[in-house]
């Protein structure tokens, strides 16, 4: 029996489909939108297309993620914290530390060596050093979020970003462009900023090693070096990083049908 | 006679006054700042002029405040906006005891003595929330124009607040409220309800003692005039010059010093 897990993020929705033996067979990513419902049920049939074999039944669905209560399918809901912690415990056995930086809202957390919280720290109180923050810095550049982790790579003289403010930093943007600064070098300072912000978060759970990097802005590369660098070493970041909510729902939804097992 | 200029800075828009020699405001105008802080003072200086009907040259001295007050290369004097609005709203309303200013990118409120003078003061300048720039995000959202926002906001009859303090968060939760099948009305007051509550949240650090004066580019949005008064239960003084306060108490402020330069050199 399959089992799936629903991560319906503020920007992007998330599914992951897992065999009866936790192997991801099936992946689903769409763009939050509007109607989480419908995103929801989005991903999940993408994710159901994705699992080729047609001859399987999905026995439990995790929903998680801010959303998570839209999702009409699920058959329990689970934080987003709970499910991060045990998706990158399954990507990263050694990871004590998570840094999700997603499109509203950034959270450090501290896993056990199981892969169970023990603390955490957020901010979804406003934008900054989320992804939202790189959004309006790279709209105001006229560039797409897949860019700009490359462009930033280029910089060499990155520049002192010092408004928090997501609404104020398009506006220094706009002045050191027209003071004829480099777009790499305004990126690098953007994605700088953000570093710092959430190495400050992290070090209010703890810095343990290892370092697991997820969320949807973990794709961007120049981000992940900003944070190495400020961290002076390196952190995991795995190329499913951005379905790390979806594959720990995914592995609750399995200990539930494991559960069922055990009982019948 | 001799005409002094008060030049306000602000981040939006640049604003100034000529006043005569009593202290009469005789001239104003205002001008959108964009990236040349000193030619937009220099701009709305010489409109203000005309608009005096005096000429540039016949001004004896010139008094720069807003944040972009040290880039008039023309001043004689800069003083805080702090200390020109409170002085302002004393010249306009003089029992004036707390000034609300509600600019563009920032939010104050000013505790002020029988004099004018600025008491206490509580300020937020480190991001959007409760200043113009947060119901420039909410009118963009729903695709109104801002200066339609005050009108429509009077007509809410079921407004929800907005929770987000962040303006940027503010913009989604916005969005969603239209997929919710949320009127338009309805969702401006719910936004207004939310800067008003930051901003009353400054002014009773300040005491928020009567009379209140606001001031600022925001008084020109009637919905949150009423949002404000409704949310304070008590009125708020709101002058034709409410958006030429700074530039009015820099002009006043400037007019002071010069007598007091000329009484000394006599």
């Amino acid at each position: 029996m399959y089992v799936a897990g629903v991560d319906v993020g503020s920007t992007a929705t998330k599914a992951i489909i897992l065999d009866e033996n936790q192997r991801i067979v099936g992946r689903g990513l769409t763009h939050t939108g509007a109607n989480v419902i419908k995103a929801a049920e989005r991903a999940f049939a993408q994710a159901r297309a994705d699992a080729k074999s047609d001859d399987y039944e999905i026995g439990f669905v995790v929903g998680t993620g801010y959303g998570r209560y839209k999702v009409p399918f699920g058959n329990t809901q689970i934080t987003e914290i709970g499910c991060h912690g045990k998706g990158a415990h399954y990507l990263f056995p050694e990871t004590r530390t998570i840094l999700d930086i997603g499109g509203q809202d950034t959270k450090a957390i501290k896993i056990s060596a199981q892969g169970e919280v023990s603390d955490f720290c957020m901010n979804d109180k406003c934008a900054a050093g989320t992804g939202r923050f790189l959004e309006a810095s790279a709209s105001v550049i006229g560039l797409t979020l897949d860019d700009i982790g490359e462009v930033s790579m280029r910089s060499v003289h990155p520049l002192r970003i010092t408004n928090m403010c997501t609404v104020f930093v398009e506006s220094e943007i706009l002045s050191h462009l027209a003071r004829g600064k480099k777009v790499e070098d305004v990126l690098r300072g953007v994605n700088n900023a953000i570093a710092g912000r959430s190495v400050a978060l992290m070090r209010r759970v703890g810095l343990d090693d290892e370092i697991t990097f997820t969320g949807g802005v973990s794709r961007n590369k120049g981000m992940v070096t900003a944070i190495e660098e400020r961290l002076e070493r390196k952190v995991n970041v795995s190329p499913d990083s951005q379905f790390i909510g979806a594959i720990g729902a995914a592995l609750f939804a399995w200990e539930r049908t494991q559960k069922k097992v055990g009982a019948s | 006679m001799k005409v002094i200029a008060g030049v306000d800075v602000g981040s939006q828009t640049t604003k100034a006054v000529i006043s005569d020699e009593t202290g009469k405001i005789i001239g104003r105008a205002q001008v959108a700042t964009k990236i040349d802080l000193g030619g937009a003072a220099e701009k709305a200086v010489a409109e203000a002029c005309r608009n005096a009907g005096i000429e540039r040259s016949a001004l004896a001295y010139v008094a720069a405040t807003g944040y972009g007050r040290f880039q008039v290369e023309f001043r004689d004097l800069q003083i805080t906006e702090m200390t020109c609005h409170a002085y302002g709203a004393h010249s306009v309303f003089p029992k004036t005891r707390s000034v609300l200013d509600i600019g563009a990118q920032n939010s104050r409120a000013m505790g002020v003595e029988a004099n004018g003078r600025v008491r206490k003061f509580r300020m937020n300048d480190k991001c959007a929330a409760g200043a113009g720039r947060f119901m420039e995000r909410v009118a963009k959202a729903l695709e109104v124009e801002l200066d339609q926002i005050g009108a429509l906001s009077l007509k809410a009859t079921d407004p929800t607040p907005i929770s987000s303090i962040c303006a940027v968060l503010a913009e989604s939760e916005v969005i969603n409220q239209v997929t919710e099948g949320k009127k338009v009305e309805d969702i401006i007051c719910g936004a207004h309800y939310s800067i008003t509550d930051r901003i009353i949240a400054l002014l009773r650090q300040v005491g928020g003692e009567e009379e209140i004066t606001l001031t600022g580019g925001v008084t020109k949005n009637m919905g949150m005039v009423k949002t404000l008064e409704d949310r304070l239960a008590k009125k708020v003084n709101v002058g034709p010059d409410a958006e030429f306060m700074g530039a009015i108490g820099a002009a006043l402020l400037g007019l002071r010093r010069l007598q007091r330069v000329s009484a000394a050199a006599a």
